[in-house]
């Protein structure tokens, strides 16, 4: 297995130094707040993902955790994919890179839709990394029902 | 270079028991396999260990020449399959020098063995007529360590919510070590058993367990040792280590998956009650109530996993062939040659002791800020198997303040260039991640 397939630069890149870390309070007065704090039991990775958004634009996704380097590259390619996005459009990120995780490496990402998250398309290969991989992405799906935007339904099989 | 020579009558240093590990190798046929690209180098028999071919053979012939259901059939395959499933016991028996045959439960794994004494204690609870060593309710106390595998923590966790018990538990030193401090504090009159692990499975910690004994006996409470991680690796006196039950899994011993044991003082297991009622575990049966085998069949309901069993009786012959004090002194040094070379790797800190004295051979440790995930997954690459993650014992990370920890573990296999292999592995990991 080629280790480089895993541990792209633009993930090591996202570990090394990431986008928009740390739990930050809404600067737009009235915008709804809610956090989910994930754990992965099995290696006791934690992630809280907070989102604030007036029900129409997520104004922010911020982050907090620790864990490994796929696990925190991923909330720093979430943050910089969703803050300022439409929630429907948000979601329809969300989806594809919930694809991409559950596709054992067989699907092709699209990077107009996944921007950096296209680097996680080798992660996919290695089922014991998928739900590093995810970990972010699933809180975040969490604290956005809280906040009361829309979640389409995603069925993860890994 | 001087030699000292070591005066006559004192132990020389030939005397240690050694054996051919290239040898014993060879009797291991996964050794052999490549990972990625590179030779197989197994860190991970502290999880499970691998199995020689002897043992194999033995569970492929049961299956192939002998397989029928044990104790209840008259004819030659009945008798052919419980003669080797009662001989195992034996085996077992004799191996950790067990007063009776009797005294081996054979259970599916540890964790069922630790499963069956707690529930005894339940369901004694429940009768007013039972063995009062075994009747637990509020104000009685279970007594386990920080230093546990989850499988010593939760099943005590759900009996103390059954009866109303409190558990206490055996803080663990900043060294790794078990704290013994408080014991007279922690092990009272109050104490109904004391359930602890021989070896950690995480910090490799050994548990001198004679002051814990001795306190036990003076409150009149029970001993439970979790040999998991000490059958496989050193000899074992069950006499000797005066317990009241000793526990121990079969996979981490050369053995197949789905046998374990539970040996137990034969008075405690014949005051026990029964914990899974079933085929095999009776004396008779009336529709209204039964009345119970002895043990061991009282705590052996159902088919049981015979041909695993009788596999464990090759597993612990194999064993007792190359001699346990000869495994327990090869890891010995393996631990020693391991904790120097490990030193020097930069930004590498160890959990748990970092002298080879009250130890095993099963070190974990942090490699700076780097994730255990992480620090696994480049050294699969190179071949290198390690395990990361909490290792089923959390309290043990938090303790120490980290989720997770990498962990490498040897047995009567593994080899100095292994241990060579890992160091490698590791200056790879910090080039990835620096
Ligand atoms: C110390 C200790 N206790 C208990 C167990 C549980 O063993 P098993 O999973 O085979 O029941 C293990 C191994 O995982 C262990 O290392």
């Amino acid at each position: 297995m080629q280790l480089e397939s895993l541990y792209q630069e633009i993930i090591l890149d996202h570990y090394k130094h990431p986008h928009g870390r740390g739990l930050r309070d809404p600067d737009a007065t009235g915008a709804r707040v809610a956090e989910a704090h994930h754990v992965n039991p099995t290696c006791g990775d934690e992630v809280t993902v907070r989102v604030a958004t007036d029900g129409e634009v997520l104004h922010d996704v911020s982050y907090d955790g620790m864990g490994c380097s796929i696990s925190q590259a991923s909330a720093s390619v979430l943050h910089e994919l969703l803050v300022g996005r439409g929630a429907g459009d948000a979601f329809r990120v969300h989806e594809a890179f919930v694809e991409l995780m559950s596709g054992r490496g067989q699907v092709t990402p699209d990077e107009d839709v996944l921007g950096d998250g296209v680097a996680f398309a080798g992660v996919a290969r290695y089922p014991a990394r998928v739900k590093c991989a995810l970990l972010p992405w699933m809180a975040f799906k969490d604290a956005a029902a809280r906040a009361g935007v829309g979640v389409s339904p995603t069925e993860v099989e890994a | 270079m001087t030699s000292i020579a070591i005066p006559p009558g004192m132990p020389q240093y030939d005397d240690v028991p050694r054996y051919d590990v290239a040898k014993v190798r060879a009797d291991f046929p996964i050794l052999d396999r490549e990972v990625n690209g590179h030779r197989l180098v197994y860190l991970d028999s502290a999880n499970t260990s691998h199995k020689p071919r002897q043992v194999l053979d033995v569970l492929g012939e049961h299956y192939a020449m002998h397989n029928a259901n044990v104790s209840r059939s008259v004819h030659t395959l009945g008798t052919e399959a419980t003669e080797a499933y009662e001989g195992a016991r034996a085996k077992i028996a004799a191996f950790i020098n067990a007063p009776s045959v009797d005294e081996v439960v054979f259970t599916k794994n540890s964790t069922e063995a630790i499963n069956i004494v707690a529930y005894a204690f339940s369901n004694a609870s429940l009768r007013p007529d039972a063995d009062p060593r075994f009747r637990l309710g509020p104000g009685d106390e279970v007594v386990i360590s920080e230093m546990e595998h989850h499988s010593n923590i939760v099943p005590w966790q759900l009996l103390c919510e059954r009866t109303g018990a409190t558990l206490r538990w055996f803080p663990v030193t900043d060294q790794g070590r078990l704290d013994e401090s408080g014991l007279q504090d922690l092990v009272t009159e109050r104490t109904k058993i004391v359930s602890l692990v021989h070896m950690s499975n995480i910090l490799g910690t050994v548990n001198a367990t004679s002051r814990i004994t001795a306190r036990v006996r003076e409150v009149g409470a029970l001993l439970l040792l979790d040999c998991s991680q000490s059958v496989p690796h050193m000899p074992m006196d069950v006499v000797d280590h005066d317990a009241d039950f000793v526990v121990f899994t079969g996979h981490k011993m050369c053995g197949p998956t789905g046998i374990g044991v539970l040996w137990g003082r034969g008075e405690l297991l014949a005051a026990m009650p029964p914990v899974l009622g079933g085929g095999s575990m009776i004396e008779t049966v009336t529709m209204a109530r039964s009345t119970f085998a002895a043990p061991p069949a009282r705590f052996e309901a159902g088919t049981p996993p015979i041909a695993e069993a009788v596999a464990l009786g090759a597993a612990v012959d194999y064993l007792a062939g190359i001699g346990m004090r000869a495994v327990q002194w090869h890891e010995k040094e393996l631990t020693a040659y391991a904790l120097d070379a490990l030193a020097t790797v930069p930004g590498l800190r160890i959990f748990g002791p970092t002298v080879p004295v009250g130890r095993g051979g099963t070190i974990s440790f942090a490699l700076g800020d780097i994730h255990p995930h992480d620090v696994g997954q480049v050294l699969d690459s190179l071949g290198v198997q390690v395990r990361v993650g909490h290792h089923c014992a959390k309290p043990v990370c938090t303790r120490f303040g980290v989720p997770a920890m990498t962990r490498a573990s040897f047995y009567l296999y593994t080899t100095t260039g292994e241990i060579d292999a890992l160091v490698a592995g590791l200056e790879q990991v910090r080039k990835v991640f620096e």
